[in-house]
């Protein structure tokens, strides 16, 4: 077990994932917390996140909720939170300025498609290593809840809290049964 | 036009219960967003609200910017900051009080089944986030070989993602897309 980090090592780690989150911070924030500094196992990060996102609001904002406070109280949760957004928002504010003035340049708009190309791949690689943990432990039925939520937000693009609501009392209650 | 500090408390009530509706990301409210700035208020126009939306998903930092760029839209630097605090604290909120009942009762057997069973979904959520993305971002070949690389160089090296994304832009500058 590593030392717990206290606010400023938590301030820190979640400045760094926020500002190194182009096109999604999710596959930056686990390669820091599971692979990186070892805050988290696999299936903890897997476990919190899922908590995360069935609550509202964006979902790694909440992880660094959690994450703050678990290691150091409030005033982590405060720390972790102020560290993710405070430099992306300021910068965000700049590059919409910017954006405003040079965005119609053809260079420029083609860089943006193709960083979101690799953002994108960025998303895949990291569904498939989380998948990883949950595939190895009981793979049929992990499996099967995993292709329905693919498949009703993805392919039949039905609004999240419903597909929330549907599949994760089934699934909790089929891991409940399973568990007995 | 209204009072500037009665525009304020309008954005943060406005966007602090969009927070506390927010089931599966900043990105599931952003619909409802664009209906409050473009056809409820007439903030901006409709175009306007696109264009901010791309650069809010091209920075680093956290899905929740285009929240950001509507207050910064409506009332400057001070209307950015409240609809940043305002999408962010009352879930932040929330989570805190969950995560602190939930960490009490995460070894009881439901604990476990809730665990356990919650995984699966957020795994098949963030697969069809990549689908959704990859079907958006990648128009024609070289983009989608720029996505596989990324996809390939991310699952099985250890290598900062950084690299891969800042070799992509640097592709798309040079002209050779």
């Amino acid at each position: 077990m590593i030392a717990a980090p206290n606010a400023r090592a938590l301030f820190l780690t979640f400045l760094g994932i926020g500002l190194s989150g182009f096109g999604g911070v999710l596959p930056f924030a686990r390669r820091a917390l599971v692979e990186r500094r070892g805050w988290m196992t696999e299936g903890g990060f897997n476990e919190t996140l899922a908590l995360c996102q069935s609550l509202p609001g964006p979902n790694i904002v909440n992880l660094s909720v959690v994450v703050g406070s678990r290691f150091a109280g409030a005033y982590g949760a405060f720390a972790s939170v102020f560290g993710l957004v405070a430099a992306p928002v300021g910068l965000v504010m700049v590059l919409a300025g910017l954006w405003g003035r040079f965005g119609a340049i053809g260079h420029v708009a083609s860089a943006v498609t193709a960083l979101s190309a690799a953002a994108a791949g960025l998303v895949a690689a990291t569904a498939a290593r989380m998948a990883r943990p949950l595939l190895s432990g009981s793979p049929l039925l992990g499996g099967v809840v995993m292709a329905a939520a693919f498949v009703a937000v993805g392919v039949l693009r039905s609004p999240l809290p419903l597909v929330m609501l549907v599949l994760a009392p089934l699934s909790v209650l089929a891991a409940r049964w399973r568990a007995r | 036009m209204r009072l500037p500090l009665e525009l304020l408390v309008g954005l943060f009530a406005q966007f602090a219960l969009l927070s506390l509706v927010a089931f599966g990301g900043a990105n599931s409210v952003v619909p409802e967003m664009q209906r409050l700035a473009v056809e409820s208020h007439h903030w901006m126009s409709d175009k306007e609200f696109t264009a901010l939306f791309a650069i809010s998903q091209s920075a680093p930092g956290p899905n929740l910017m285009i929240a950001t760029l509507v207050g910064w839209k409506v009332a400057g630097v001070g209307g950015a900051l409240v609809a940043t605090v305002a999408i962010c604290g009352p879930s932040c909120l929330l989570t805190y009080w969950a995560a602190k009942a939930w960490d009490r009762r995460r070894n009881s057997a439901w604990g476990r089944a809730i665990a356990s069973g919650l995984a699966p979904v957020t795994v098949g959520m963030v697969s069809a986030t990549a689908w959704l993305l990859l079907r958006a971002a990648d128009l024609n070949l070289r983009l989608g070989a720029i996505s596989a690389t990324t996809a390939i160089v991310a699952y099985f090296t250890r290598l900062n993602p950084l690299w891969c994304l800042a070799a992509a832009a640097g592709l798309g500058l040079s002209g050779f897309l």
